[in-house]
């Protein structure tokens, strides 16, 4: 069952993401963003994680997508335009892409001590996350709820009307 | 071939590695703001698999504490991300990363 689930929402993930290199669309790309976090949702609920992949549908594939989605509409972005751009990507960067992934993989295989993931195995319920995270670590906590009110302020004054002396929009 | 109902956590890790590269070739070969963005997204969530993984095999709530603390900070990044887009847009009136050059040397 769990093999086949995760066999299932691997399939998708990787799906998604391959989709996202391919569309041209901005749209599209945000669409198959949304895919590949909705999976891995499943995949998180798979692992024990339970409050995570709730958080992974609300915040990740609600919030943060609608904002993409949101903003790709607000700038009508239309299909992206293929330039030839500098060429070091392709002589650079795909090697250093496949170097990267041959360390991380390599490292990951040599791995000692790692299990199987079972289907019930292991559930850490919201409790067990909100005891840690309401004692130990409360002040971090706070410290980002401030980072969020200074995100919204920072959001909100990048992005309203006006120009750079600070005046007020017509 | 593992023929029990169990998968080898290690397969989880190495998904997650495989996505994590192919945020990093996104954001190398896509050429909308908006796009390249999105890939960011994407490595954040990479990373945020192998962290689920690893506080799955050591029976430890840090690593899923440590998503979480990923999620809030990627939304405010989400946030402050998508404001400067909207203000590069309005000031270049062009999404392409190519035209967006005028700190390129």
């Amino acid at each position: 069952m769990h093999l086949i689930l995760f066999i299932i929402f691997a399939a998708l993930c990787l799906t998604g993401a391959v989709n996202l290199l391919f569309q041209k669309q901005p749209i599209n790309s945000a669409l198959s963003l949304i895919v590949v976090m909705t999976s891995l949702a499943v995949l998180y609920l798979l692992l024990g994680a339970e409050f995570l992949a709730a958080a992974q549908v609300i915040v990740y594939a609600g919030a943060i997508m609608v904002l993409f989605t949101f903003v790709v509409m607000l700038l009508n972005a239309g299909r992206e335009e293929r330039t030839l751009g500098s060429s070091a990507y392709r002589t650079v960067g795909f090697p250093a892409v496949a170097a990267i992934l041959a360390v991380i993989a390599t490292g990951f295989m040599k791995l000692q001590g790692f299990g199987d993931a079972g289907i019930q195995d292991h559930i850490t319920s919201t409790a067990d996350l909100s005891t840690v995270l309401f004692t130990r670590l409360l002040l971090p906590f706070e410290v980002t709820s401030v980072l969020i009110l200074v995100a919204i302020l920072g959001s909100v004054a990048l992005a309203r009307k006006g120009d750079a002396e600070g005046r007020e929009p017509r | 071939m593992h023929l029990s109902p169990e998968v080898p956590l290690v397969w989880y890790l190495l998904l997650s590695a495989v996505l994590f590269c192919l945020g990093v070739v996104g954001f190398l070969i896509k050429r909308n703001l908006i796009t390249v963005f999105m890939s960011i997204e994407l490595m954040l969530n990479a990373v945020n698999l192998s962290f689920v993984t690893f506080a799955h095999q050591w029976h430890d709530v840090k690593g899923q504490i440590f998503v979480f603390f990923v999620m809030v900070v990627a939304a405010a990044e989400a946030a402050v991300g998508l404001a400067i887009i909207i203000a590069v847009f309005r000031a270049r009136a062009t999404l392409a990363v190519d035209r967006i050059d005028l700190m390129k040397l």
